[in-house]
């Protein structure tokens, strides 16, 4: 994985959409035909079994990010799109790192930033351990950077999702 | 009632006013065609699928309700895709049916089984798979509503084999579902407050109309407003007939073979009020030097067109109806501010000098005589279709339009083939107005078949064939960018004899060899009731000017051939 440097800032669009098969189809679909660069998608069910949410992160200058919304609002299924302000919005990500640690002391040394980034170990083998660690896509990017010195033998994230804070009077 | 998917689908067609669906049945929507045995719906059989749905296509544009095409699964539904995509870019509202294999069959590979929902979906608005035969009603009710609904498009559907056999108890009260309705309609009162001063206080207005005043039927409005205001209006090609071109205020249509008028003053617009048009690239040039220092209005239906290519000042997101009507109501409020005769002037002096601008050639058949004399001959109600290339750009160049739908081209798309079956479209759907398919004749025979259609279902059209004995308009480029090396543009002139093709399929046919005899021709055509095709040999250089080249400003727009230099993609 290469680290990004030069960051436009992140923008947060979360849709709800009709709970239907093509769905996910035409959304990815949509984002390859603009020619749109994003970040993350995830999908999954809501307190409403006929709507999902789904969520999208990208980094991009504003023109672009006013076209991707524009076009998810013209697909048919897709009920509502927000975008979020990152300021006021609760985002997560959740990823699993497998990483070798071949010895007492990279155990040792793991269990440090497992704690200190408030993750878990859930799993353990002679020379492998499978971190689980959840957090905003940033502290996550953070965390995958340190786990590098221990080398990294594979990596899955979900993507970001994300809900608006109710707002404070 | 107890049904089955198939009866009901007919049913609830024809509760939606449909009148004519064009198409060629097949073993995977057999059920239907069975189905439509005795409905009081015509049916129109096509020799090809791609025409069926040019042909709903060019029965939607002229008569602005929705056109119904229907195939059957795999090939025929694949046949389909070439005239949905071109009805997706114009922005054309048709429902095309398609067969599927039976459901347990889907995903098996199935013979003539086709991802057709898969296939067509950067081509429609929305498709829908009918899984059980109850959804019928309400699939077709979303369908119509879809295509014509906001910014009109092509809307597809779905129906397995077994689910047309499926027999239940049908439901035709249904309510399409609340959230499809998203549509804005009215503009926005602040934004018409804006762009209102904006335009009172001009000096170098202009209106841009495109298609989207033809669609939403507000060709009124646009012509209140710009009398209220004194403002000059401009079209773009899919908005030909949205001003009647021999009203005073008329400049021309702006683009790759604009008018030469019309491409000069748009570059001089301090103000331009952009209406239903989305801003192609063969409209305005290169992107970045369009408009560049005037303040623009764009008012559009559809959101995601409103900054797109280009960025405007004031954007409005409305049916162009409602917001002329608004801008109209607000600017009779208030007085006009500013005086514009300066610009009238201006307009009137830049109009008259290039009127004429744009060489041709002196041939007595030249395409600029032919299609003056069709105008001439046509009265103002009369419908032309086009082929794509030369021919296209001649008639849009030299044909006035007076009314809305009453000039039918592939725009978005440029489609070869489109003028013959859309003109059989538009003839079904004006039966008393005369449709002229003015044709090229590589287009001509991308679809010629059709002429078996026009015959057997007594659909009279004219075609005219400005036959040069090339990929014309491919030739045109190879001329002026590539060195005259002509690869794969000869059509060998004479091959076929279009003569002898159109009399071999029943139609009348004639090659005249003097204006006049065109002429008589031409009326002859006009009062016959079978097709007419006109083949006319015209000269092969004749060139295409006014010309502004792909990736050039319109301000650089040559209009005589030894300004142009090489280059060009
Ligand atoms: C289906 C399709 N294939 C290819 C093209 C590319 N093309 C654009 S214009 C043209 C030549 C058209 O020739 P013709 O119909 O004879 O018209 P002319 O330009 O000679 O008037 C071609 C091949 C196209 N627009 N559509």
């Amino acid at each position: 994985m290469e680290v990004r440097r030069v960051k436009k800032p992140l923008h947060i669009i979360s849709f709800i959409v009709e709970n239907k098969p093509g769905v996910l189809f035409r959304v990815a679909w949509l984002i390859r035909r603009r020619n749109f660069n994003i970040e993350s998608i995830s999908v999954g069910p809501t307190e409403n079994a006929n709507i999902s949410r789904m969520t999208i992160t990208l980094y991009g200058d504003e023109p672009t990010v006013e076209q991707v919304v524009k076009q998810l609002r013209k697909l048919v299924d897709i009920i509502k799109v927000s975008r979020l302000d990152p300021d006021n919005t609760v985002i997560r990500e959740m990823a699993l790192v497998k990483v070798h640690v071949p010895d007492p002391a990279a155990r040792a040394d793991l269990d440090y930033y497992v704690r200190a980034f408030r993750g878990r170990i859930v799993d353990l083998s002679p020379d492998a351990a499978i971190v689980e660690v959840t957090g905003t896509p940033q502290k996550i990017d953070a965390f995958i950077e340190l786990m590098r010195s221990f080398g990294i033998k594979e990596l899955a994230r979900t993507g970001a999702t994300a809900l608006p804070r109710s707002p404070k009077e | 009632m107890r049904l089955s998917g198939a009866k009901a689908l007919i049913k609830s067609l024809e509760n939606e006013g449909v009148e004519v669906i064009f198409g060629i049945p097949g073993g995977a929507i057999l059920p239907v065609y069975d189905a439509l045995y005795g409905s009081s719906i015509r049916h129109i059989l096509v020799r090809h699928e791609q025409c069926a749905a040019h042909a709903a296509d060019g029965y939607a544009r002229a008569s602005g309700r929705v056109g119904v095409c229907m195939a059957t699964s795999g090939p025929g539904a694949t046949n389909l895709v070439t005239g949905i995509a071109t009805a997706y870019m114009d922005s054309s509202p048709i429902v095309a049916i398609t067969g599927q294999v039976a459901r347990h069959m889907i995903g098996r590979d199935a013979f003539q089984e086709a991802d057709i929902i898969g296939i067509t979906t950067p081509i429609t608005k929305y498709s829908f798979q009918i899984r059980s035969a109850e959804e019928v009603p309400r699939v077709v009710k979303e369908a119509f509503y879809l295509a014509a609904e906001g910014r009109p498009a092509p809307v597809l559907i779905d129906f397995p084999v077994d689910v047309q056999r499926e027999e239940v108890e049908m439901d035709f009260d249904v309510k399409i579902s609340p959230h499809l309705n998203k549509v804005v309609k009215e503009p926005h009162p602040l934004q018409v407050k804006r762009a209102t001063e904006i335009l009172l206080n001009a000096e170098r207005p202009v209106i841009l109309a495109g298609g989207g005043v033809i669609i939403s039927n507000a060709s009124e409005e646009l012509r209140a407003l710009a009398e209220l205001l004194m403002i000059p209006v401009m079209v773009t090609l899919m908005g030909k007939g949205a001003f009647p071109e021999n009203h005073p205020l008329y400049i021309g249509r702006i683009g790759m073979h604009g008018s030469a008028a019309a491409n000069k003053l748009i570059m001089e617009a301090d103000v331009i009020l952009a209406v239903g048009t989305r801003f192609s690239d063969r409209s305005t040039g290169r992107f970045d030097t369009f408009a560049r220092d005037a303040t623009l209005i764009h008012v559009d239906i559809d959101a995601a067109e409103i900054g797109k290519n280009i960025r405007p000042d004031i954007p409005i997101v409305a049916d162009a109806k409602h917001a002329l009507k608004a801008i109209y109501e607000a600017a009779k409020e208030l007085a006009r501010r500013k005086d514009n005769s300066t610009w009238l002037q201006r307009v009137k002096e830049v109009k008259e000098s290039l009127e004429k601008a744009g060489q041709h050639s002196a041939d007595e058949l030249s395409p600029k005589n032919l299609i003056r004399e069709i105008r001439k001959l046509l009265p103002a109600d009369g419908i032309v279709t086009t082929g794509v290339g030369r021919n296209q750009m001649w008639a849009s160049l030299y044909f006035e339009v007076y009314h809305p739908r009453t000039f039918i081209t592939s725009g978005g798309l440029g489609t070869m083939g489109f003028g013959l079956p859309a003109a059989l479209g538009a003839k079904v759907a004006k039966p008393n107005s005369i449709v002229v398919d003015i044709d090229g004749d590589g287009s001509f025979l991308m679809t010629e078949r059709e002429l078996a259609t026009s015959i057997a279902e007594n659909i009279p059209v004219i075609a005219v064939i400005l036959n040069d004995g090339w990929l014309g308009m491919v030739k045109y480029w190879q001329d002026l960018f590539y060195g005259r090396r002509y690869c794969a543009t000869c059509l060998k002139r004479g091959i076929p004899d279009f003569v002898k093709l159109a009399e071999a399929y029943g139609a009348n046919a004639a090659r005249p060899q003097s204006l006049e005899e065109f002429s008589k021709t031409f009326k002859e055509a006009m009062s016959s009731d079978r097709t007419t095709v006109i083949d006319v040999w015209i000269n092969p250089d004749e060139p295409v000017l006014p010309f502004a080249p792909p990736g050039k400003s319109l301000a650089e727009t040559i209009i005589d051939l030894r300004e142009v230099k090489k280059g060009g993609s």
